[in-house]
């Protein structure tokens, strides 16, 4: 079990993170969830030891690691560009962590075995020797895995892992590593800035903005029932409406009358259904929402009604 | 030959770019090279090529010759090792903290790059001669640094080190805190980190530094003569003795002396070169 308690950092006079609080239970995939400086990075440091907090404690079963170094914190950390030891072999890359041990260093032999069993284990078998140079994105990526998990980690930590990589890449190699945590009962955190990413991968994910956690839960919650206006926003689409109210794209049906009416600007197929972008009448707010793609298209400049079948009302958040 | 075998000899030449001029500009930087570089060191050549055998050796080869190329060739590789550690180390202070005068401390770096050679031999031989500012506390301990090979390693030193410095500085910039980081998740100690990862890192790079300052320690002259004494067969660097034939108008021993510097410094830059690419090759791309 890892606890994080009440911890805060400041770098100079920026507050990176405000108090924090999580637990993550044993064989937990959990994604820290954020723009881009909402501290999601900072705290995934802090619990790795690559960083220390100002403030508050990380319990690693119940033991402050606080003043743990990040060697002896034993977690496996995998960097956003790998990291890779550019002159060392993809097999010795994999083997460093156990042959820099000072206490208990397995035999030659058995280093290399055990380099030979994590390449297998991320299919990378036969390229041991091969210098990192020579290997595609996704095939680096899963040598810093390999190399990680080398040193038998309580805990993984993932930082943007599939951040340099491109689409179709990225979409494999998540599938293949939501599989490896299963086979090997790995207590996973990773960094993401993807909802996407979080969605499909993590057990739970914890939304993060400005150095606070805004909402912890599984993707199911997250998604329907956002704490906040900004993980509404942040998490999947999401239309304001007049009054506070968020609703999803999907969660809005055409109705012959009633309703809201709305302006159409745009309609593009996406999948099965037309996106239709438009304003409100004497609103120009932005509504965007999907029409099944069986019934015709909405026409360009045409006034539609719009009913929200599924929406949550957010009242200003008092300081 | 085909049209097309023809095309696909040429394309081996011919990089795609989407800027013109491909033949013009690589003829101009041969034309360059060639009437810059090329030409003067032919001539050398030929010229030795000319005195005859014996003649060359006699001149070349002798006693007083062959202390001068031990002597720079020496002093050079002394500096360029010592240049090579305290480059390194000023490189990894300028790149990996911050502190007040940073800028400056940089500048300061690139100093013997833009200071006549003169005035750096003149402000050494002024500390290091015995009543010198720094000599008269050597020269009790029975140090004596100027007039001796010491004094020339001193200057080399002092020549030599933007050569590593600016050498190393990018790559060790360019190598980012995360290996680092990456290391010290395995459970590496900063010594291991160092020997292990950063060091193998940098090597190319100070290789470089090392084989430039050498090589430029190997061709110093002015900073060299004051502080040197230029006793011959004891403080008499290679540079200096091609000057002395050539105030005695005698041009052949010069060149002579001038064809060995050649060969020596050509074999030992082309030795560095081949441990460089053979080290790049290793690691791909």
């Amino acid at each position: 079990m890892i606890r994080v308690q009440n911890v805060t950092k400041t770098f100079g006079d920026f507050a990176a993170l405000h108090g924090i609080d999580l637990e993550i239970k044993p064989g937990e995939f959990v994604a820290l969830l954020g723009p881009s400086g909402s501290g999601k990075t900072t705290l995934l440091r802090i619990i790795a030891g690559l960083e220390f907090q100002d403030g508050g404690e990380v319990l690693f079963d119940g033991e402050d690691v606080s003043s743990r170094s990040v060697g002896e914190r034993q977690v496996g950390f995998v960097f956003q560009q790998y990291a890779l030891f550019k002159h060392m072999t993809v097999a010795e890359n994999v083997a460093f962590g156990l042959s820099v041990r000072r206490k208990g260093r397995p035999p030659k032999a058995d280093i290399r075995a055990r380099a030979e069993e994590l390449l297998r284990l991320v299919q990378l078998d036969g390229l041991g020797k091969r210098y990192p140079g020579q290997l595609s994105g996704g095939q680096r990526q899963r040598v810093a895995l390999a190399r990680a998990l080398a040193i038998e980690p309580r805990l993984l930590l993932l930082d943007e892992p599939f951040g340099a990589l491109d689409a179709k890449v990225r979409k494999d190699l998540r599938r293949w590593l939501r599989g490896l945590h299963e086979t090997m009962g790995l207590t996973s955190i990773f960094v993401t800035h993807d909802q996407e990413e979080a969605l499909e991968l993590a057990d739970r994910i914890v939304v993060m903005d400005h150095g606070r956690i805004e909402q912890v839960g599984t993707p199911e919650q997250v998604y329907m029932e956002p704490a906040s206006p900004f993980v509404s926003n942040f998490v999947g689409e999401t239309n304001q409406l007049p009054g506070g109210i968020h609703v999803r794209p999907h969660d809005i049906d055409l109705v012959a009358s009633g309703g809201i009416p709305v302006v159409v600007d745009n309609v593009f197929r996406r999948g099965g259904s037309w996106r239709v972008e438009g304003r409100i009448e004497g609103h120009d707010r932005v509504v965007e929402f999907d029409v099944n793609a069986a019934s015709p298209a909405p026409t360009l400049g045409d006034t539609v009604r719009i009913q929200p079948l599924r929406e949550r009302q957010f009242h200003k958040r008092r300081l | 030959m085909t049209a097309s075998s023809a095309a696909g000899a040429r394309r081996r030449w011919r990089q795609p770019s989407v800027l013109p001029g491909f033949g013009l500009t690589f003829g101009l930087s041969l034309g360059w090279l060639t009437l810059i570089v090329l030409i003067p060191l032919a001539t050398i050549f030929l010229k030795s090529a000319g005195m005859g055998w014996d003649q060359f050796v006699a001149v070349g080869l002798s006693d007083r010759a062959l202390a001068a190329y031990r002597l720079s060739f020496g002093t050079a590789a002394a500096a360029g090792l010592v240049n090579a550690l305290f480059g390194l180390l000023v490189a990894w202070v300028l790149v990996r903290y911050t502190f007040p005068g940073q800028k400056i401390i940089g500048a300061i770096v690139d100093l013997p790059f833009a200071l006549p050679t003169a005035v750096a031999g003149i402000a050494l031989t002024a500390l290091y001669s015995p009543n010198g500012w720094v000599g008269r506390f050597l020269d009790p301990l029975g140090i004596k640094v100027a007039f001796t090979p010491i004094g020339i390693t001193v200057a080399l030193v002092f020549i030599g080190l933007p050569f590593v410095v600016r050498s190393v500085e990018p790559v060790l910039a360019d190598l980012g805190n995360d290996v680092e980081e990456a290391a010290a998740t395995l459970g590496a100690t900063r010594l291991q980190t160092f020997s292990r990862v950063i060091f193998p890192a940098i090597a190319p790079a100070l290789l470089t530094g090392f084989a430039l300052a050498f090589a430029r320690g190997v061709g110093e002259y002015g900073s060299v003569i004051f502080i040197s004494g230029n006793m011959p067969g004891r403080t008499e660097i290679a540079p200096l003795l091609i000057v002395t034939q050539l105030e005695q108008y005698n041009y052949d021993g010069a060149t002579a002396i001038a064809t060995v510097m050649m060969l020596v410094s050509f074999a030992i830059l082309l030795a560095l070169n081949v441990v460089q690419a053979a080290g790049r090759h290793r690691y791909g791309a």
